[in-house]
């Protein structure tokens, strides 16, 4: 039986590995990809898939370091060697080569109604019409906690800012935790888990941040000062020397099972479930009263798109439609824990945590990090100062109100917006 | 008479000569030209466009520029002054220790003394970055130890210590670069001299205030040149230990560091060729500045003996 089954087995495979040179009518598609480390999920999971419903055409993920991906790839479309499917960087970087015409609008493709317009604004030119990369996986921020420490102090999941207060004081007057694993030594963190994680909630997502493009809001505003207050609040609850805390620091803190909340994005589950020892649990950016609507930074992360010199064009419109049905999203998210499928339909997820991520979507309203559409593309840029800026509020070195000038300033000198 | 026979032209120094001068030519001064040429230009939809010194203006009339320069630059002599008020002296009292013939171990001291300049970067920024860390390093242990646990604090994370920190770090690396120069000057400090030093009763620390220290003071000089233009083309340690933003607040930026962020971009940011080109040019400048201010008025005043 076994040695049956092996020879078809054999017998498939050779007949599939001569398939590509026996006929011509076989179109192989190549992805450029930064994500080397999906290459495994790509070749056993997702490719296979694909290929099942589609026979005829052929599949080739080839992956360049993360480091060189933009530099090798504009080189590859310059020189009109670069794949078929080109993997999407979110905003500025896809759009710059959408506007220099190396890839296709997709606007129309079949499967594009699966997302909504958040999903899709990573990828689309600035009036929101065209769009050019299929939206693959977004990263959700909250607070991972420490469930075994939080059953221990009897500490119920925090909702209201209030309770979230109240939670770290009593971890805080506990001692056997550090209440907040985070530093300020790699500025992003602060930038990213912090302001980027609570702010949602204060300018209330996408209002917010769709009225700041437009002028009609100010990073000195109430709304987007107080999640700087509600930051300089934190200092108190991190570990010891937090100011040369790095990233790693932080995430190790954590896991050895140190520290008792952990603002995170859901890019840390994988790395978490194989180094924590302890019961995890996560919850959202708490809200200011109880019963206020929550907005999460669900931030668009990766996409991909149809290189416009392709010569396989209809296969591969065929494959990004595939990309843009839950099939895909189910494979992929699970293959992949933290890395959010941006598919309106629901997907069923295996692990725990991930899944706790995602309901969040349901209750709450999505938003973007604030500062990645279009409000970075000037001198100074607004996402690298919001770095420098949040870490100097948590440290003390600027008040909430002077890094919020400080930002606005900068935003002023070169930003107009479009009245 | 006959006429003086003509002299043939010396070909052969124009042979010998070309290698090194078309390497050098292509390797640097083609380079070094296509910088200077780079920063008078500047990308307008899609194309260069000669703008003259608008770069330059936009770097020093601009808040947004003229304020990173200037703190970049600020930083960055001071990272000079830490050097040469720790890292030389350090040096020329290695060498002198060093070169003392009662010395032991003398050729164990000054490897090990040595082997950190070998050293990457890289190696050095996350060693030391380990070493201070509050939360596993081995310092605030150490200081616990000897009960100076409260003297310790963060300071790769504090604005107000990050930059001497780093400054010390980079001494501690290259402390063996003017400890080899001083000492090999040292060495060649010819016997009679010494001894007639000694005939004449100056011995001990007379002996290298007054005889040994004049000797070595063109060494002295060239290391505080090298001092000087490694500084202020410094770029990998704080690039390796704080990142590019060279955090906290910017307070280790310095020129390379700030060059870095300006020409190739960093996260969110855009790389502009054009402005990274107008500060490398004025690094250039600031370092072509200071090597000359040393050969004209320095080198030329340094008596130098002959035996």
């Amino acid at each position: 039986m076994t040695t049956k089954l092996l020879t078809a087995l054999l017998l498939g495979t050779s007949i599939l590995g001569s398939a590509g040179v026996a006929y011509a009518d076989d179109v192989t598609l190549n992805i450029e990809s930064w994500r080397g480390d999906d290459l495994a999920i790509w070749k056993d999971k997702l490719i296979p898939a694909f290929e099942a419903k589609n026979p005829g055409i052929k599949v080739v993920f080839a992956p360049s370091a993360p480091t060189e991906y933009d530099a090798a790839l504009g080189a590859k479309l310059a020189a009109g060697s670069a794949g078929d499917l080109i993997t999407c960087r979110p905003f500025d970087k896809s759009l710059e080569l959408f506007k220099k015409g190396n890839l296709a609008d997709i606007s129309t493709l079949p499967g594009m109604e699966n997302f909504s317009p958040v999903a899709k604004a990573a990828w689309q030119t600035d009036d929101g019409k065209v769009s050019f990369c299929v939206p693959m996986a977004s990263v959700i921020h909250g607070f991972i906690y420490n469930k075994d420490a939080f059953d221990k102090l009897g500490i119920k999941v925090p909702t209201t800012n209030e309770e979230f207060f109240a939670a770290l004081d009593k971890i805080k007057a506990d001692g056997t935790y550090i209440p907040m694993a985070m530093g300020t030594k790699d500025l992003w963190e602060a930038a990213t888990m912090g302001y980027q994680n609570i702010g949602p909630n204060y300018w209330k997502g996408e209002e917010g941040r769709l009225a700041l493009i437009k002028g009609e809001q100010k990073l000195t505003d109430p709304q987007w000062v107080e999640p700087f207050k509600e930051l300089a609040k934190w200092k108190d609850y991190l570990g010891d020397g937090f100011e040369a805390q790095t990233y790693p620091d932080s995430q190790n803190l954590f896991t050895l099972g140190r520290a008792a909340i952990y603002p995170a994005g859901s890019w840390e589950i994988g790395l978490f479930n194989t180094q924590a020892q302890f019961k995890m649990g996560a919850f959202p950016p708490p809200v200011q009263k109880a019963g206020d609507t929550c907005y999460i930074s669900d931030h668009t992360d990766i996409g991909m798109g149809l290189n416009a010199a392709s010569k396989n064009a209809d296969a591969a419109k065929t494959f990004l439609s595939w990309v843009a049905s839950p099939d895909f999203a189910t494979i992929y998210a699970n293959a992949l824990p933290g890395f959010f499928s941006l598919n309106n339909t629901p997907v069923k997820m295996e692990d725990p945590l991930a899944q706790e991520f995602v309901s969040w979507r349901g209750k709450c309203k999505s938003t973007i990090r604030s500062t990645y559409q279009i409000l970075s593309r000037g001198t100074p840029n607004l996402e690298n100062e919001t770095w420098v800026e949040s870490a100097n509020v948590i440290n003390g070195t600027d008040t909430p109100e002077a890094a919020a000038k400080k930002l606005q300033d900068g935003l002023d000198s070169w930003y107009k917006p479009a009245k | 008479m006959a006429a003086a026979p003509k002299r043939p032209f010396r070909w052969h120094i124009g042979v010998f000569l070309a290698p090194a001068l078309l390497v050098y030519t292509a390797i640097m001064i083609l380079p070094l030209a296509g910088t200077l040429q780079l920063s008078l230009f500047r990308n307008i939809n899609q194309s260069q466009v000669f703008v003259g010194l608008e770069n330059f203006r936009m770097l020093f009339g601009d808040p947004n520029w003229s304020v990173n320069f200037w703190n970049a630059l600020r930083n960055n002599v001071w990272f000079f002054i830490i050097h040469m008020l720790v890292q030389n002296p350090i040096g020329v009292l290695l060498a002198a220790l060093l070169s003392s013939p009662r010395l032991r171990f003398s050729a164990f001291y000054r490897t090990a003394i040595f082997v950190p300049t070998i050293l990457s970067f890289v190696i050095v920024g996350f060693a030391w970055k380990l070493i201070l860390s509050p939360l596993w390093g081995v310092a605030p242990h150490m200081m616990d130890l000897v009960g100076l646990k409260s003297l310790f604090t963060p300071w790769l994370g504090k604005a107000q210590y990050a930059l001497t920190a780093l400054s010390l770090i980079s001494v501690w690396q290259f402390v063996g670069i003017p400890m080899m120069l001083i000492y090999a000057a040292l060495l060649s400090i010819p016997e009679e001299v010494i001894e007639a030093a000694e005939c004449d009763g100056i011995t001990g620390m007379a002996q290298f205030w007054k005889i040994k220290l004049p000797l070595i003071l063109p060494s002295i000089g060239i290391i505080s040149i090298l001092t000087f233009v490694g500084n202020f083309n410094a770029f990998d340690l704080i690039y390796t230990a704080q990142g590019a933003l060279a955090g906290p607040n910017y307070s280790t930026d310095i020129l390379g560091t700030f060059l870095y962020r300006a020409f190739f971009g960093f996260q969110l940011q855009v790389g502009d060729p054009n402005m990274g080109a107008a500060i490398a040019t004025m690094m250039f400048l600031i370092i072509l500045g200071g090597v000359c201010v040393y050969l004209f008025l320095v080198q030329t005043r340094l008596r130098r003996y002959q035996f």
